[in-house]
């Protein structure tokens, strides 16, 4: 043995994988699967496509465009940019009850949140809270990086264009007014609240400021963004942090409260609603355009037609398809096989 | 990345051996004097150092990067890398380029430094090889590497010879020492080399210290078969030729010692300018990978400018407006120059579409299709020891497209051993095999000289031989006298013999098993023990071979003192000369003739005839005086031989088997049912060439017809051409006959049907047949047909070859096939493919690389599918954002996604996939006709793969949309932000081709399994690790996505998203496969179906049943037209140099009485022409393919040439 193994010293060695006969599975697209493989796919894109569907179905959804284009919306007086401080209201009605919790979003269109060159602009050093940054904010802000030679903070263009109309949403119930109110907390994304943004850890939170200036575009510094709730002041103001979560498309809600307190917390009951909007973000320029939509939930989130239709389509042509197999299978492969 | 590094040798050298640095300058001729070194190193010839290494320690590092940059891929990504540091443009971050170009340049490099630490280390090897110098008047030990330029060195026998040396005196007499080529040229058979007399006198070192003569010649080049120089000595000139020189790479043998000067050293020897010159092939596969290559950069300007037209009108209607929240760059401050930006920006997110790990990963792909054919057992030979090599990586799948195959046969169809395998004596034949005695004939116990490797079956001979039947012990006293062999007897009964020609080996050896044993043999002796008793022949006269004789005879006295002439030779030529008595043994014979030709076999008629005392005398007068003759030598001579060669009896015949390669018939025979051509290119005779053809089953007898063209002038050529495709038209009506045709050329009217206005139609009318034996041609046309192949029928070439005569058709074929075998190191060394046996071939191409063109093919199918799905989502975004160049991934998805997530189960879908397994390919060749015909990988295919790329990006991108735009989470956060998005894309892509490459792998192995869950796992893994908290604290700038895989990942939403997503995707590429495969399926999937239903019948397509069939057909009848010839591989002029005895030691040998009778003998012969060719220099430099075709026009030349003059 010993002789031959010396002879043969250069023979390849004698394993699966060297021979190349390593155990294989060779999958076939053989009638017996695929076509039973179509059917069940079908059926099963169907039934999930009539489920989505149906649950769609029961999600209720109001929409109020009020960015005041026609000269007949209560707005319009508001469209003009040199109007400051103006307070519009929308009316509008809801004829069966609306399931609560009911989601408060407000909504743009033609928006470039997704421009490259906006969504660079800011610092995330800045935004979690480095001070160095503070004084020297990035390149990328520009150039809303200084006023003069005053850093801004927070910095760039996605900070300094932050959506700043405000909502008051009151039912009419035989002319009074009652307040809805309007739940701001948890908005945002808790990675955003709790990691990725923080707050400079200086008390008062206004000194960590000093030697700043807010961005351009704002009426009110960053420390004093919610008079209401000191805690929601800073970078982890809960609309700041709604704002900096860049939207994907140009037409894009944003959240901007929670109706689940008080009388309406099971929903917004029929009848009569008006909306108060302190208009005080210009859209026309660009052709935007503003709305509030109003919606609940179901398992799946919003309203979503499309996933409904898609599936159904999709799976209907899976049985479809599977027929076209079956038959051409049985015109060409049966004869062969006798 | 490529591997072969075009640089030629010196370019490379100078890196590390400065000294080499002179050498570049051209040398217009070289002067060297022998032991003055001072004097040799005023011109600064190269040292003895070689180095074919191309780097050292410190260049390693910029050499190395320099040649990467070279490529055009490199270069183009190392300019995507300087356009992203541009912050304006940089639309993605540097390290999304520079993580796979470092790592692509990196494996290169380890690839480059092993490679050349190789070389390095067998550099040393040969550097540090001892040889011993002659330094005032003492030998010593020097290296190789320190032997200068005019040094004198001494070798010994079996040595290798260090430099190019002029070889100045040797312990042989007459300044004669044997060498063999092997390594240089790859030819076995010894050679002879002499030294100029003067210095042959000089003999040993004493004297040759003290030498100081001159040696002015050509410079340095690379033709192995030429030299000229003149040596100037004490005010004399001499001429020196090839034939005083000992070329590097040879080794000494059966000398005891010699003495050379040393006149080129390392790199200017021949060997070395011999090599290192790999031309660089490139596959088909290659080119159009470079052409689509281009065509997407084409693509992706094209979308670039669409983009940037894009952007221009956005920022013009909409980005101008919108300046209140996003104002315009101050230096931008304009929408075209905006739109300019964009367009660069676009380039550098979509330059994904040409993916830098396409070359890395196919290059890989290679790697390991090389290493599966070096590890083949099948492709192992056991008897020499060697497996099968892939000694270029870069070629593989260009194996599974071959259309023709040329073939050498010396060597390459034959083993180039020669057997006797039968014989017809005095009318009777010997040697059948019948079933019965099929045990081999033990001689030993009759005859202990025997050879014991010798094989006979037949018991009957042997009989005859014992009863003492006279023809018969005549049969074997012919075969042990008749012959130029020269035996070497070792000690007492161990004989060796030495054979110029296979041929006359297997004959004495025959002589010898059957008691006729040929002892040894001195100028005027033949010694022999004829059935063990002594005898001792004078040896007359040996009236020698040549082409045009095409017999040879010898005339001894026995000891009786009767003088007989025993002739051997073809049977056309000899059985014109017999006595008229023999009519009746002749007609007998002749059939016993046919007999064996139409088996195949080599056939020798033998006969002799008695000569009186008297007419030995006067014939011996006549042939003296034509030896002396001046003018005319040659014919006078050949008239003397014929005057005697007269009148012979007629004792019989020998058959000799060329023996076949193991399995040549077989291989030839599923190889031309895998529609390739094959092609016999030879440099040997017709007859032969022939006679192999027929017995390798090319040639075949039910074919209509087999022309041969052997015209001398253009016109004959034309006509023998034209009527060949005459006969072929009007008989081939019918197309299917047209495949029985056979054309076999010689090489005269080769040179003339390969000239321009003829090449066509020598072309078209080869091609119609469906063997083409090409004889007598030079290595030089042997190339030439290969490229007239090349240039006209853009196929596959494939050229197979042993020896050095084969390296330049090896070298112009797409593909080399070397044999590793007997002759030489040459072929191999040139080759792209080596193994052992020619029968490894069907492997290589049916199996190999049928399997290698498949995976290739489908890995480029589903790479660039890959890559346009994964980058024209950047391409639909682009309308939704501007036209801003915002990717619609994660930064680090772009950088991982090629060289993590999808990289490996298309690696081992291209490493590992197979359709049929391996035995069927050998049984259904025609599962090989897919790779011909081109048709897995073209530009059809690409367009399909990009727009089923672009479907998916389509898809990818749009489903999305569509769902999330609206879409919210369950808390009635909207899921329409940006790195929702990203994520849901991606995770989508990744689903989406990993399930089409589940699709795509046919073969499941393990390793596939680990590669496809693995990527999808690594994808998942990776993601949740950089969406981590952790990471995101230590670097707050750079990890953006922190917290998403959770939070995206959590949401029924997204995953309904990548489910529609997917079967979108991959719903229709199922049915359209599945249609296709039941409405036009290939011949391998149905072998995959028919596996699964039941163990097939081997039907189908017009497979080719059983593979032992065809071996048993070599000894059925066969009715066989007549194809006899002297087929001695044999040259002319040993007789002379037997006769003059200078090539014989002095010491077995009664030299003094010979000597000065045949002084005028073949070195007086050689001599005689130096000196009338002196006036004119270099006459004597014939070039190779010069003497091959004036071997028949003046065989006198072909004296000086014994060595480099074989097939």
């Amino acid at each position: 043995m010993v002789k031959q193994e010396k002879e043969f010293v250069n023979r390849p060695d004698n394993t699966a994988f060297t021979q190349q006969r390593l155990p294989a599975w060779q999958p076939m697209l053989s009638a017996g699967i695929i076509i039973p493989g179509f059917v069940l796919i079908g059926l099963a894109f169907i039934g999930i496509g009539v489920a989505l569907f149906v649950t769609s179905q029961s999600i209720q959804v109001l929409e109020v465009d009020y960015t005041g284009v026609e000269q007949s919306s209560p707005c319009f007086k508001c469209s003009d940019p040199d109007v400051k401080n103006c307070v519009c209201k929308m009316e509008f009605n809801i004829d069966s009850l609306f399931k609560g919790p009911v989601f408060f979003y407000y909504g743009l269109s033609n928006y470039f949140q997704n421009y490259r060159g906006y969504g660079v602009s800011k610092d995330p050093n800045q935004l979690s809270g480095d001070l160095d940054s503070f004084k020297v904010p990035s390149d990328s802000c520009a150039p809303y990086e200084y006023v003069g030679k005053t850093p801004i903070v927070p910095c760039g263009s996605v900070a300094n264009s932050m959506f700043n109309d405000s909502f008051k949403l009151y039912q009419i119930v035989s002319g009074a007014k009652i307040q809805v109110t309007l739940d701001g907390k948890g908005i945002a994304w808790w990675t955003d609240y709790n990691v990725k943004y923080r707050n400079p850890s200086v008390t008062p939170l206004k000194n960590a400021f000093n030697g700043t200036v807010k961005p351009t575009f704002w009426s009110k510094p960053a420390y004093e963004l919610d008079p209401t709730d000191p805690a929601n002041n800073g970078f982890i103001n809960q609309d700041f942090l709604v704002w900096m979560r860049r939207a994907a498309l140009p037409n894009f809600r944003k959240l901007y409260r929670r109706i689940t307190e008080g009388d309406y917390a099971k929903g917004l009951p029929a009848g009569n609603y008006s909306l108060e909007i302190a208009y005080n973000y210009p859209v026309l320029s660009f052709d935007g355009r503003k709305k509030v939509v109003l919606s609940n939930v179901s398992w799946m989130g919003g309203k979503n037609e499309f996933l409904g239709i898609a599936y159904l389509v999709i799976g209907s042509m899976c049985v479809v398809m599977s027929i076209v197999m079956l038959i051409v299978y049985a015109k060409f492969k049966f004869p062969e096989e006798e | 990345m490529h591997t072969h590094r075009q640089a030629p040798f010196f370019f490379l050298s100078v890196y590390s051996c400065f000294i080499f640095a002179s050498c570049v300058s051209a040398e217009e001729e070289r002067r060297v004097r022998a032991n003055d070194r001072e004097y040799n190193e005023k011109f600064q010839y190269a040292s003895n150092c070689i180095m074919t290494s191309k780097y050292n320690i410190i260049t390693f590092l910029p050499v190395n990067l320099f040649e990467q940059f070279q490529e055009v891929a490199n270069t183009y990504f190392l300019f995507l890398l300087i356009l992203q540091l541009i912050p304006q443009i940089s639309s993605l971050s540097w390290f999304t380029t520079i993580v796979p170009l470092a790592l692509v340049l990196t494996i290169t490099a380890v690839k480059d430094a092993t490679d050349d630490y190789f070389r390095h280390k067998s550099d040393n090897q040969v550097n540090n090889r001892q040889s011993q110098v002659l330094i005032r008047g003492l030998l010593q030990n020097e290296k190789w590497m320190n032997v200068r330029v005019g040094d004198i060195i001494k070798l010994e026998n079996n040595q290798f010879v260090a430099a190019d040396l002029l070889l100045l005196s040797s312990s042989e007499p007459h300044g004669l020492c044997y060498i063999e080529t092997a390594e240089l040229d790859g030819e076995t058979n010894m050679k002879v080399r002499q030294s100029v007399s003067v210095t042959s006198e000089l003999g040993d070192q004493n004297n040759l210290s003290s030498f100081n003569g001159e040696v002015v010649c050509e410079p340095p080049n690379n033709k192995l078969d030429r030299f000229c120089g003149t040596l100037y000595w004490r005010d004399k000139k001499y001429t020196l030729t090839n034939q005083n020189m000992l070329l590097r790479g040879c080794v000494l043998r059966n000398t005891e010692a010699c003495y050379g000067l040393v006149i080129f050293a390392g790199p200017d020897t021949k060997l070395m300018q011999n090599s290192g010159r790999t031309k660089f092939k490139r596959t088909s596969i290659d080119r159009l990978m470079n052409t689509l290559v281009l065509w997407i950069f084409g693509f992706l300007v094209c979308m670039g400018v669409i983009l940037a037209i894009g952007n221009a009108v956005w920022e013009r209607e909409v980005g101008s407006l919108f300046q209140s929240y996003l104002p315009w760059d101050p230096p931008v401050d304009n929408f075209l120059f905006n739109a300019f930006l964009s367009f660069w920006s676009y380039v550098i997110i979509l330059n994904t579409v040409v993916p830098i790990s396409l070359y890395v990963s196919v290059e890989v792909i290679r790697l390991g299709h090389s290493y599966f054919i070096n590890w083949d057992q099948h492709m192992f030979c056991s008897q020499c020891n060697t497996a099968a090599e892939a000694r270029t990586t870069t070629l593989n799948e260009e194996l599974g497209q071959v259309e023709y195959i040329f073939s050498d046969k010396t060597g390459t169809l034959t083993q180039n051993i020669m057997s006797f395998n039968k014989c017809s004596i005095n009318g009777q034949t010997f040697g059948k095999c019948t079933l019965k005695h099929r045990h081999r004939l033990d001689f030993t116990p009759f005859n202990p000289l025997a050879d014991l490797d010798f094989c006979f079956y037949d018991d009957t001979l042997l009989e005859s031989v014992k009863v003492g039947d006279l023809h018969t012990q005549e049969f074997f006293r012919l075969l042990s006298l008749c012959h130029t062999v020269m035996s070497e007897e070792k000690s007492e009964g161990e004989l060796v013999y030495k054979a110029q020609s296979p041929d006359e080996g297997a004959l004495v050896t025959a002589a010898r098993n059957f008691g006729f044993v040929f002892r040894s043999r001195t100028p005027g002796t033949i010694s022999t023990t004829e059935m063990g008793r002594p005898a001792t022949y004078t040896l007359l006269a040996i009236l020698d071979f040549n082409n045009i004789r095409k017999r040879m005879s010898v005339i001894v006295r026995n000891a009786e003192g009767r003088i007989r002439l025993y002739c051997k030779g073809a049977d056309t030529v000899l059985l014109e000369r017999l006595h008229p008595c023999n009519q009746e043994l002749t007609n007998i014979t002749s059939d016993h003739l046919n007999e064996y030709a139409a088996d195949g076999l080599r056939t020798l008629a033998l006969a002799y005839r008695d000569l009186t005392e008297d007419e030995w005398e006067a014939w011996s007068e006549s042939h003296r005086c034509a030896d002396k003759a001046t003018d005319c030598r040659e014919d006078r001579l050949a008239a003397a031989y014929e005057q005697i060669e007269q009148d012979m009896m007629l004792l019989g015949a020998t058959a000799i088997e060329d023996k076949l390669q193991e399995g040549v018939p077989e291989t030839i025979a599923v190889l031309s049912l895998a529609n390739i051509k094959i092609w016999v290119l030879t440099g040997d005779k017709q007859e032969t060439a022939v006679n192999i053809g027929y017995s390798c089953k090319m040639l075949t007898d039910d074919m209509t017809e087999v022309f041969i063209i052997s015209g001398h002038t253009v016109q004959s050529v034309r006509q023998e051409l034209r009527s060949v495709s005459l006969t072929g038209r009007t008989a081939a009506c019918p197309p299917s006959s047209w495949s029985t045709f056979a054309l076999i050329i010689n090489g005269h009217s080769l040179a003339h049907a390969l000239e321009a206005d003829m090449e066509t139609e020598f072309l078209s009318t080869a091609c119609a047949c469906k063997a083409v034996i090409c004889c007598r041609v030079t290595p030089l046309q042997k190339a030439q047909v290969v490229e007239l192949i090349k240039k006209h029928k853009k196929a596959v070439t494939l050229a197979i070859g042993d020896g050095a005569n084969d390296v330049s058709m090896i070298k112009s074929a797409h593909i080399g096939v070397g044999i590793s075998g007997q002759e030489g190191i040459q072929a191999v060394l040139a080759s792209d493919y080596s193994f052992s046996q020619f029968r490894f071939l069907q492997r290589l191409l049916l199996v190999h690389g049928r399997w290698s063109y498949l995976r290739m093919c489908r890995f480029l199918c589903y790479f660039f599918y890959k890559n346009f799905a994964f980058t024209m989502v950047h391409f639909w975004f682009g309308f939704f954002c501007g036209f801003s160049a915002q990717t619609v991934y994660d930064q680090y998805f772009i950088t991982l996604y090629n060289i993590v997530y999808t990289s490996l189960p298309v690696l081992a879908m291209g490493i590992f996939d197979q359709d049929v397994p391996d035995h069927r390919s050998l049984e259904y060749p025609k599962l090989y006709e897919p790779g011909q015909l081109n048709l897995l990988f073209n530009k059809k295919e690409f367009f399909i793969c990009i727009a089923q790329g672009i479907y998916t990006s389509v898809v990818l991108f749009f489903v999305p949309y569509a769902v999330l735009s609206d879409a919210s989470q369950s808390n009635g956060v909207p899921l329409a932000d940006y790195q929702t998005f990203a994520v849901t894309t991606a995770t989508a892509l990744v689903i989406v081709v990993s399930v089409q490459i589940a699709l795509d792998t046919g073969f499941w192995t393990v390793i596939n399994h680990v590669c496809v869950w693995g990527s999808l796992g690594s994808y998942f893994t990776i993601m949740f690790a950089l969406h981590s908290q952790s990471l995101f604290r230590i670097f707050p700038n750079q990890f953006h996505f922190v917290g998403h895989a959770q939070s995206t990942l959590l949401q029924p939403v997204v995953w309904l998203t990548i489910a529609l997503a997917t079967a979108i995707c991959i719903v229709p590429v199922l049915a359209f496969r599945f249609l296709k495969l039941d409405l036009k399926p290939q011949l391998s999937d149905t072998l995959v179906r028919q596996k699964k239903r039941k163990p097939v019948g081997r039907s189908v397509g017009g497979a080719w049943r059983g593979t032992g069939s065809v071996s048993e057909g070599r000894l059925g009848a066969r009715g066989g037209s007549r194809r006899s010839g002297y087929a001695f591989a044999h040259q002319e002029g040993f007789g002379e140099l037997i006769t003059s005895g200078k090539n014989m030691r002095l010491s077995s040998m009664a030299l003094a009485s010979f000597a000065s009778r045949h002084s005028s003998g073949w070195i007086d012969t050689l001599r005689r022409k130096k000196h009338t060719s002196a006036h004119t220099e270099c006459v004597l430099c014939f070039s190779g393919d010069i003497l091959r075709n004036g071997e028949d026009v003046d065989c006198s030349k072909t004296h000086y040439e014994l060595g480099f003059n074989g097939e």
